[in-house]
C-alpha cells in the first residue's frame, strides 16, 4: 500500500503492509510520483487495474512488477489519487475474480474518504504547529531586540535626544543606542541588520556588543566601525550584512564626527534649511579590512539631527509608491521649532502607508536636538573669539600611545574647520611631539604621563604636549642632511623634530614648572 | 590603549622588477621586516617596487628605515621605486626628500 501526503512540492510518502503471500514480509513503499502514467492509468480506471493488463511501462510500473504485485486498488478522493492497495498472488494461485475485484473496489471506495479526512487532519496540524513556531521565533526575536534597544534616553544639559522604534510583525534587524564616552561625548549608533526574525536579532545583539566594546577602544567613529567590520565579518551568516551609522557629538561644543558603514544619511536641519550629512561606507560584515572615513560637523544651538532606518525611506503606500528620502527631507525641513520630530514625522509616515496597511519593515528613528549651548561649556567657550579648550588628558609614556594621543586630538577637533590636509598635518606633529615626549622627555617611564591639551580659538588651535623633562634640554630643529644618510655617513634618524616643525604653522618650546611644554599651532586658514 | 599593530610584507618578483607589499604600520619596529623584505626583493635583478597601498601610519623612526633600505639600495646600486602613497605621506616624502631618491607613482599599474 501506498499513501500520497499532499505537500506544496511533489513529495510522496508510501507506507508498507504485509502481501497476502507472505503476511510476515513487509515491502518498502512502492510511490507512484504524480504525472506517473500508473496514475493517469489509475485515475481513469476507477477501480482496480491488474498489472498484467498494462503495457505502458513506468519505473513505479516496473518495480511494482518485480513485487510480484498482480492487482492494484487505487484510492481516489475528489478526483485525486490518495494512495493505493497492492496486492500480490492470491494464496490459492487462482486470478482475482470479478467478486474480488468488486470487492476490493468496493473496501477502496469506503477507506478513500475516511484517507482523505485523515490527511487533512495531518496537514492542518502540521500549519498549526509551524504557525506556533514561527510565532515563538518571532516572540524570541523581539524579545531579543527591545531587551537590547536603551531603556532611557540621554539626559544632556543644553540637549534633547529622543528615539522611536516600531518593529514589524515579522521584527526586522534595526537597532540603534547611545554610549556615554565620558568627557562629554555621546556615542550615537543607528544601524540595521539585512534578514528578520531571529536570525537578524542575535547578528543585532551581536554587533551592539562589538560597537560597544569598540567604542571605549578607539576614538574616531572611523576606527570603531573597522574593528567591527573585522570582528564581524567571521560570525556572520552568508548573504547577511549591518548598516551602520556611528556618530560621536561633543555636547560640550556641539561637535559631530561621524562614520557611514552604509546606512541612511543623516539629515540636520539648520536655520538656514535642511542638509545631508554625507559619508559612505561599505556595510560591517560583507568584507574583511574595509576603510572608513570621519567627517565631521558642528551642531549649532537649535539644530537637529535625525537618524532614519529604511523601513521608514521604503514604506510604501497603497499605490505602492516609496516615502523616500525627498519625503523625509521635507518633514525635516518642514518642522517648527516646538514641533516633536518623531510623531511629525512617524504621524507623516502612517498617512502616507495607510492605517491598515501591515508595516513593511521596522522602523527607528533617533532625533538629537541641540538646544542652546551647554552651560558647561560656557566658561571656555566665548564667540568674542577668545580661546576654548576643546580636549584636555593625558596618556602614560608607553611606546605607541602617540597613536592614541592623534586620535583623540583628531576626534577632538571636530567641527573645528581644518581643511583634511592641514588636519592630517598637524596629527603627524602630534604623533611626533608626544613620541619625543614619552621617549626623550620622561625616559620611556610609563609611570611618568606625557599632558595633551587641545585649544581654539575662531582662527587658530593650539595643542601644548607637556612631559617631565624640565631639567632636558630643549633641542632645536635642524634640517636633516639625507646625502650623508643615504651615504652612511651619519644616522638615519634624526628626523621627528624637522618633521614637527614642517606640519605646523609655528612651534613654541617652553619650560613651565619643571616640565618641557612643547605647543603645536595650526591656523585654521592657510596654504592647502 | 592604541597596540602598535606591526608591519607585514609580501614581495612578488615578477620579470627584472620586485614589489615588495607593505601592510600596517612603518616605524621603528618595521625595520628587521624592511631589510628582510629588501634582501628578498633583491633576487629580482632590476628595480624594487615599494607597496605603501596598505600602510596606515608612518612616522619619523618609520622614515628613518626608508631611509635605511634607500642606503642599502645606493649601495647596490639599485633603483627604489614607491606607489600607493596617501596625499599626506607624499607630502612627507617630498618634505623629507626621501621623493627626490626614490620614484613616486600614483598606483600599480604607473609603477609597471
Amino acid at each position: 500500500m501506498f499513501m500520497r501526503k499532499r505537500s506544496k512540492g511533489s513529495q510522496t510518502n508510501g507506507q508498507s503492509v504485509p502481501t497476502p503471500e507472505t503476511p510476515s514480509q513487509t515491502l518498502d513503499p512502492i510511490e507512484i510520483p504524480p504525472g506517473d502514467v500508473l496514475e493517469t492509468l489509475l485515475l481513469s480506471a476507477g477501480g482496480p487495474v491488474e498489472l498484467s493488463s498494462i503495457e505502458a511501462e513506468s519505473d513505479a510500473i516496473d518495480r511494482l512488477r518485480a513485487e510480484g504485485i498482480e492487482l492494484v486498488v487505487p484510492l481516489i478522493g475528489q478526483g485525486e489519487l490518495l494512495g493505493a492497495l497492492y496486492l500480490g498472488q492470491r494464496l490459492s494461485d487462482q486470478p482475482y475474480s470479478t467478486d474480488d475485484r468488486r470487492l476490493l473496489g468496493n473496501l477502496a471506495a469506503q477507506v478513500a474518504p475516511a484517507m482523505k479526512v485523515a490527511q487533512l487532519v495531518r496537514e492542518q496540524q502540521a500549519e498549526a504547529k509551524e504557525r506556533e513556531r514561527i510565532q515563538q521565533e518571532l516572540e524570541v526575536a523581539a524579545l531579543i531586540q527591545q531587551t537590547l534597544l536603551p531603556k532611557e534616553l540621554p539626559s544632556i544639559n543644553g540637549w534633547n535626544v529622543d528615539a522611536f522604534y516600531r518593529p514589524a510583525r515579522a521584527v526586522g534587524g534595526d537597532f540603534y543606542d547611545f554610549i556615554d564616552l565620558g568627557n562629554s561625548r555621546l556615542g550615537v549608533v543607528i544601524g540595521d541588520v539585512t534578514d528578520k526574525g531571529v536570525p537578524a536579532a542575535l547578528v543585532m545583539a551581536t554587533c551592539r556588543a562589538m560597537l560597544r566594546a569598540a567604542a571605549f577602544n578607539h576614538e574616531s567613529p572611523s576606527a570603531v566601525l573597522a574593528d567591527v567590520n573585522n570582528a564581524l565579518v567571521p560570525e556572520i551568516p552568508p548573504a547577511m550584512f549591518v548598516t551602520c551609522l556611528y556618530a560621536i557629538i561633543d555636547t560640550d561644543v556641539g561637535g559631530v564626527v561621524f562614520a557611514n558603514a552604509g546606512h541612511n544619511l543623516p539629515y540636520v536641519r539648520t536655520a538656514d534649511g535642511v542638509i545631508e550629512l554625507r559619508a559612505t561606507g561599505m556595510p560591517l560584515g560583507l568584507m574583511p579590512d574595509m576603510g572608513y572615513d570621519d567627517k565631521i560637523y558642528e551642531l549649532s544651538a537649535g539644530d537637529i539631527m535625525v537618524l532614519t532606518s529604511d523601513g521608514i525611506t521604503e514604506a510604501h503606500n497603497p499605490d505602492g509608491e516609496m516615502y523616500g528620502f525627498s519625503r523625509v527631507m521635507g518633514r525635516v525641513a518642514a518642522i517648527t521649532k516646538n514641533d516633536d520630530m518623531v510623531n511629525s514625522l512617524v504621524g507623516d509616515l502612517e498617512r502616507w502607508t495607510g492605517t491598515e496597511a501591515e508595516q513593511e519593515d521596522d522602523i527607528t528613528l533617533v532625533v538629537v536636538r541641540r538646544t542652546a549651548s551647554a552651560e558647561g561649556s560656557a566658561a571656555v567657550f566665548h564667540t568674542d573669539g577668545g580661546e576654548r579648550l576643546l580636549a584636555e588628558f593625558s596618556l602614560p609614556s608607553v611606546e605607541g600611545n602617540e597613536r592614541l594621543a592623534i586620535e583623540k586630538v583628531s576626534a577632538a577637533l571636530a567641527g573645528f574647520g581644518l581643511n583634511a590636509t592641514r588636519l592630517e598635518r598637524l596629527k603627524t606633529a602630534v604623533g611626533e611631539t608626544v613620541m619625543n615626549a614619552i621617549e626623550h622627555g620622561n625616559d620611556n617611564d610609563d609611570s611618568l604621563d606625557v599632558g595633551i591639551r587641545v585649544i581654539a580659538d575662531t582662527s587658530r588651535v593650539v595643542v601644548r604636549v607637556t612631559d617631565h623633562g624640565g631639567d632636558k634640554e630643549i633641542p632645536e630643529a635642524a634640517t636633516p642632511d639625507i646625502e650623508a644618510k643615504l651615504a652612511g655617513e651619519q644616522t638615519p634618524r634624526g628626523w621627528g623634530l624637522f618633521l614637527i616643525g614642517e606640519m605646523v604653522d609655528e612651534v613654541n618650546r617652553v619650560r613651565e614648572n619643571g616640565s618641557r611644554v612643547v605647543e603645536l599651532v595650526m591656523n585654521r586658514e592657510g596654504e592647502a | 590603549m592604541m597596540s602598535e599593530e606591526g608591519l607585514e610584507t609580501i614581495v612578488q618578483v615578477n620579470g627584472n622588477k620586485a614589489v615588495v607589499g607593505l601592510s600596517g604600520t612603518v616605524n621603528r619596529g618595521a625595520k628587521e621586516k624592511m631589510e628582510a623584505a629588501y634582501v628578498e626583493a633583491s633576487a629580482a635583478p632590476g628595480e624594487i617596487v615599494l607597496d605603501f597601498s596598505r600602510v596606515d601610519y608612518i612616522n619619523s623612526t618609520g622614515i628613518a628605515v626608508i631611509v635605511g633600505v634607500l642606503a642599502m639600495a645606493r649601495a647596490d646600486d639599485r633603483q627604489v621605486s614607491a606607489f600607493g602613497l596617501t596625499d599626506h605621506y607624499r607630502e612627507v616624502f617630498e618634505i623629507t626628500r626621501l621623493a627626490d631618491f626614490m620614484n613616486i607613482r600614483e598606483d600599480a599599474s604607473t609603477a609597471d
